[in-house]
């Protein structure tokens, strides 16, 4: 789950990082009263997941609650890359000095963490990563020690912090580290991390990724709620999981790979059907039982954009006769509510099963295919139509 | 021949007695594994009757191993409980310890994997999520289906669990040395490349099956890998074309922001080397068949 940065403002607040005083405001009316309570000049700062917000103007100054309250009124439903502001932030103005970089993140590449530091922030650091990759202090961190103060300081060095700084600048990086891993996070980054003309250091603006696997040994529901497409959020609660595309053929399977691949293959068919594509990405998972499978059809069925489903399960944990019994379930729930075809291919544990209880239960609406290829070929005919 | 798990395997379930261990741990036994025990500290002294099979339950890794002979583990913990089963095997120098389990927090499997290169690499970490190891007919390490095919020339490595299902039961008329899933997630033990560097030496395997997935650099260091050291065949496929950008799509690993990690570019990294990739599951396939017709 990638953090709205007001989300990951607070994260750092409870965790010691300075911050500058911040509210969030879903009204301009809201964005006045916050201001108000914060005193002096403002940013107002539109929260949406995607760079590039202040060229899209939503980032603005205000030096008083009614500028707050006119310039929150541009921000909000703002289309920023396709993403609509739906919430600003109200931030306290500050006296910048200097900006600089900061981050921490899971290296798959090299299985373990790295650091990545500079003293040349505020800009895009993928830039400046191919640009000027000396100006980038990139250490290697250990999952088992972590950073340390020794190490936080041999970040500093590393990037190029004068002297005077690199005590101060330290103790920051190892509460950054703190949240990184009690938080069970992917990636902190701070852009920019400032230093004031008071000379303090303030995370300015940040951005966290947190490992979604970790979610049983955290209370993340508040920031769940904020976050997701209605169909998206009622997979979550089903615990599937689902993924919302723009495109007319329902997709159900088990393994990610296989769903993925599932994708590719009816995109591929739907290229001789009228350009139908993929209509979500809905893995039910290794062990799925009856209930998942029922769950799942029933998430599918209600995107109006569907037109056809294309179920394709390869039974490893999963049995295909808890799958075939799953679509009867769904389908006997359903009643006259079911209205679009489905294509269903199994293989694996339990095959013959599967399709005989699909054979007799005869339903109408149900294609059963021999073949990954054929199922998806019929789904995307069906979808065209 | 076969890579790393074989007819003289000797297997032990850690998790054994959970519902999932259980499950799995007999059909292991019926597909031919040599399962010899089990781990749970807390049954530790009883023994389970499974497939007519009295099977020990240990309270360790270390005394199953001394016990029984047992040169492989096949981790069933759930998640919460993973690190402290991987960091047990690693511990009692188990030679291949293949997690299953799906769900851990990638903190908990990077710390793993640190502790298992600092005690020197001595297990070798197959996932986790994943679903383990089979070479057909002699021995089976996980949840893969027994009964999909038998022995045969191709070695699949493959980062997707039904993916490698779907790619054996095509090719199932042909058969399959060592079948090894590595597990789609950020952080894993045993990557492309090992398995590609073992296939190579394996007398048994004719020709190599790769199976990627969007995110990470891992086939794009294949690739690389292949064009040096690898003189048998290899023909590969890669899911996830049509995946949106910085989008997970289930496995905490298949996540696409940027260039790097797409499928394009994992395509172009493999046929620049080439490496013929396959448009489908099924295009792979006849691809691996035109290769072995020619063997």
């Amino acid at each position: 789950m990638d953090l709205f940065e007001y989300q990951a403002r607070d994260l750092f607040e409870a965790y010691g990082v300075p911050v500058l005083a911040g509210r969030i405001a879903d009204t301009p009316e809201e964005a006045e009263q916050a201001a108000k309570e914060i005193g002096g000049t403002v940013v107002i700062k539109a929260q949406v997941k995607t760079g590039g917000r202040g060229k899209a103007g939503g980032v603005k100054l205000a030096h008083n609650p009614q500028e707050a309250r006119e310039r929150a009124e541009e921000i909000l439903g703002l289309d920023i890359k396709g993403h609509v502001v739906k919430r600003v932030m109200i931030a306290q103005g500050a006296q910048i000095d200097k900006e600089f970089y900061f981050s921490v993140l899971l290296d798959r590449s090299n299985r373990t963490f790295l650091s990545l530091c500079s003293v040349e922030g505020g800009v895009e650091i993928e830039q400046l990563a191919v640009e000027r990759p000396d100006a980038l202090a990139k250490v290697p961190i250990s999952a088992v020690s972590g950073i340390d103060k020794a190490k936080a300081l041999e970040i500093a060095k590393q990037a190029g912090f004068p002297a005077e700084l690199q005590d101060k600048v330290s103790d920051v990086f190892v509460k950054l580290y703190e949240v990184f891993t009690k938080e069970d996070a992917t990636l902190v980054e701070v852009n920019p991390l400032v230093l004031t003309a008071d000379s303090d250091i303030i995370a300015l603006d940040g951005k966290v990724s947190l490992d979604d696997n970790a979610e049983f040994r955290h209370e993340r529901e508040e920031m769940e709620r904020d976050q997701l497409d209605p169909l998206e959020a009622k997979a979550q609660a089903l615990d599937l999981n689902y993924v919302k595309l723009d495109g007319e053929v329902g997709i159900i399977g088990n393994g990610a790979g296989l769903v993925m691949s599932t994708l590719d293959v009816v995109a591929y068919a739907g290229e001789r059907h009228g350009s139908v594509k993929p209509a979500n990405f809905l893995d039910i998972g290794g062990g799925a039982s009856a209930e998942v499978m029922a769950a799942g059809l029933d998430v599918i069925l209600n995107d109006p954009q569907v037109k056809s489903v294309f179920v394709n399960v390869f039974g490893g944990i999963t049995a295909c006769d808890a799958v075939a019994n799953g679509i009867v379930g769904a389908l006997n729930t359903l009643g006259d509510k079911a209205s679009k075809p489905l294509v269903v291919r199994l293989d694996g544990n339990n095959v013959d099963q599967g399709r005989a209880i699909l054979a007799d239960y005869a339903h109408p609406l149900v294609t059963l295919a021999e073949t990954m290829d054929g199922g998806a070929d019929e789904a995307a005919k069906l979808a065209n139509r | 021949m076969a890579i790393y798990l074989d007819s003289n395997s000797k297997i032990i379930v850690q998790g054994m007695t959970g519902a999932e261990g259980m499950k799995h741990t007999q059909r292991m036994l019926a597909g031919g594994s040599n399962i010899v025990g089990g781990v749970n500290p807390r049954k530790a002294g009883e023994s389970v009757e499974v497939e007519g099979k009295s099977l020990p339950v240990f309270g360790s890794v270390a005394e199953a191993m001394e016990k029984t002979g047992a040169n492989v583990s096949v981790i069933f913990v759930p998640p919460a409980f993973a690190k402290a089963a991987i960091i047990e095997a690693i511990d009692a120098e188990i030679p291949l310890a293949v997690a299953i389990t799906e769900g851990i927090p990638v903190h908990d499997s990077a710390a793993a994997w640190a502790y298992n290169v600092e005690k020197g690499k001595k297990t070798r970490l197959i996932g986790p999520n994943c679903p383990g190891i089979i070479s057909p007919e002699q021995s089976n390490a996980g949840i893969t289906p027994s009964n999909i095919t038998g022995r045969g020339p191709i070695g699949l490595v493959s980062k997707s669990g039904t993916l490698t299902y779907q790619m054996m039961f095509e090719l199932r008329d042909i058969g399959f040395s060592t079948a090894i899933g590595i597990g789609g997630d950020p952080v894993i033990g045993t990557t492309h490349i090992d398995a590609l560097e073992a296939f190579e030496k394996d007398p048994e395997t004719k020709a190599i099956v790769l199976i990627g997935e969007i995110g990470g650099d891992s086939e794009e260091k294949a690739a690389e890998y292949i064009s040096k050291n690898v003189s048998k065949p290899v023909v590969a496929y890669v899911a996830g074309f049509t995946a949106p950008e910085g989008k997970t799509m289930g496995h905490a690993g298949a996540i696409v922001s940027g260039s790097a990690g797409t499928a394009q570019a994992k395509k172009e990294a493999f046929e620049a080397v080439g490496v013929k990739v396959g448009k489908t599951p099924s295009e792979t396939a006849e691809l691996m068949r035109e290769i072995v017709s020619k063997l």
